[in-house]
């Protein structure tokens, strides 16, 4: 190695020197090819084809690996090199394992009684590999499996051996905006978690107004009270929202001018309907939904604080 | 049997494909079945643990389930000389993994063909299988047209580059 490469993968150099070496020395099947294992092979792969049983059955070629496994008792004529090469990866954290590759060529069938013995060498160690699993190294090896001397198929296999990438934690959803509340429009949200819609009403000339404002529009008078709205309304107008996207706000979605039958108009979103089927005149009726903490808005993590708003559902045969 | 004489490959001919809905019985049946006792393959806890969302299918069944493919299409006499697959997206139980597949070159043999069919299975994330299975159909003749596509065999090996699931 030069002293000037830098940054070298000095745990890859030394797992390449692992590249040649056996894996598995006169390795033997823990099973005689026998018609149980391939027809449970079969049922678990859906596999009917009618040579994979009866007095004449073969067993399904691509269970050549199956032949060479350990299983639960564990792998058999596995070498030192091998061992220390997972036990290298290991120390470097790569200690999960998946398969990515697998290459089989088949040279005769293998049959019932066929007694299976393998010779396994690590053909190659890759450098280290970033991949959405995690960084870690791709170590290939190729097994020949033999009956009685005969080569009967080659198994070429590729792991990779990696250290898990951190999940992130799901960014918690973030919260609909909360309504500004204050002196002058208390009592409208007092009424809203009531599950009632307030109208203010000038208590000198009684015109009725919205969005809460602290004196009349008409008269200039600052006394008022209030009525309860019926809740019934028309669609005045309506936009549909596609973009920009707001937090908390899943588009396209309807805001809809509500002309409440009072008179008075609100801004909401209509629901019931899909975005592009909100129409002017659609005749809607209040509705009070609670967002937030019991995830019923699909934003879920409001916990504390959960909003009630009302919305206005397009009525019943209509839309 | 002429019901068991293979279909006539034809180069550039798609198989109709086949649907497999991977479910947890299919995994954790074919991980035994192959005598894959790795728990990633049976114990969606310790799966989680190694930062996957669920238990998933093991290279062993993805394998048996192409060579099923080929042989369902082709019938009882094909016998399959080398199948060669890699893995991407992972099957996760209640997924689809669709498997199709197209014969990419046809050579005539004294004892039939041999098909090359490049096969993808693909889930509901992705391409869950890529690969190539080579196949004789014993008695078989070319039929016309074969070999007039010459060059499509020439590009359906395994065309990712290392690392199937390299980012």
């Amino acid at each position: 190695m030069s002293a000037g490469v830098p940054e070298t993968d000095e745990p890859g150099v030394r797992l390449a020197g692992y590249e040649g070496r056996a894996a598995a020395v006169a390795g033997v099947g823990k099973d005689p090819v026998n018609l149980p294992m391939i027809r449970h092979w079969c049922e678990a792969m859906g596999d009917t084809n009618p040579g994979y049983a009866g007095p004449d059955a073969v067993a399904p070629p691509t269970m050549l690996q199956a032949w060479t496994m350990g299983g639960l008792s564990g792998h058999v004529g596995r070498t030192g090199a091998y061992d220390e090469l997972v036990g290298l990866l290991d120390a470097a954290g790569c200690t999960s394992v998946v398969a990515t590759d697998c290459e089989q060529e088949y040279l005769r069938p293998l049959r019932p009684g066929d007694e299976v013995a393998f010779d396994t060498v690590i053909e190659a160690v890759s450098e280290r590999k970033t991949t959405k699993l995690g960084t870690g190294y791709f170590v290939t090896t190729r097994t020949d499996v033999r009956v009685a001397g005969e080569l009967v198929g080659t198994h070429r296999f590729r792991i990779l051996k990696y250290a898990p990438a951190r999940r992130e934690p799901p960014a918690p959803r973030p919260r609909r905006p909360r309504p500004v509340v204050n002196r002058d429009n208390a009592g409208f949200w007092e009424g809203v978690a009531g599950h009632r819609l307030l109208i203010q009403r000038c208590a000198e000339c009684g015109t009725l107004r919205h969005p809460w404002l602290p004196g009349c529009n008409a008269c200039g008078c600052p006394e008022w009270d209030t009525v309860e709205a019926s809740g019934e309304g028309t669609v005045h107008s309506y936009v549909v929202m596609h973009h920009p996207p707001f937090p908390a706000f899943d588009p396209p979605y309807a805001v809809g001018l509500i002309q409440l039958a009072e008179g008075v108009r609100m801004v909401s979103n209509v629901v019931g309907v899909p975005y592009d089927k909100v129409r002017i005149g659609l005749p809607v009726r209040v509705e009070f939904r609670r967002y937030g903490a019991d995830g019923a808005d699909g934003g879920g993590g409001d916990g504390e604080g959960a909003l009630v708003l009302p919305v206005f559902r397009v009525v019943e045969g209509e839309g | 049997m002429a019901s068991e004489v293979a279909a006539e490959p034809r180069v550039g001919a798609e198989l109709p494909p086949l649907e497999i809905p991977v479910t947890r019985t299919l995994i954790v049946a074919g991980a035994i079945a192959s005598r894959d006792y790795q728990d990633v393959h049976h114990d969606a806890e310790l799966a989680r643990q190694k930062g996957s969302p669920d238990i998933f299918m093991n290279i062993l069944t993805t394998n048996g389930l192409v060579g099923r493919y080929i042989t369902d299409h082709f019938g009882p006499t094909a016998v399959l000389r080398k199948v060669a697959i890699r893995l991407g997206a992972p099957n996760y139980p209640g997924d689809t993994m669709v498997l199709t597949g197209r014969i990419e070159d046809v050579v005539e043999d004294d004892d039939g063909a041999t098909a090359t069919v490049r096969v993808v299975g693909a889930n509901g994330i992705g391409r869950h299988v890529t690969g190539t299975v080579t196949v004789t159909l014993p008695g078989a003749g070319v039929s016309p047209g074969a070999g007039e596509s010459p060059g499509t065999g020439a590009s359906s090996g395994v065309d990712i580059s290392p690392g199937g699931c390299a980012s």
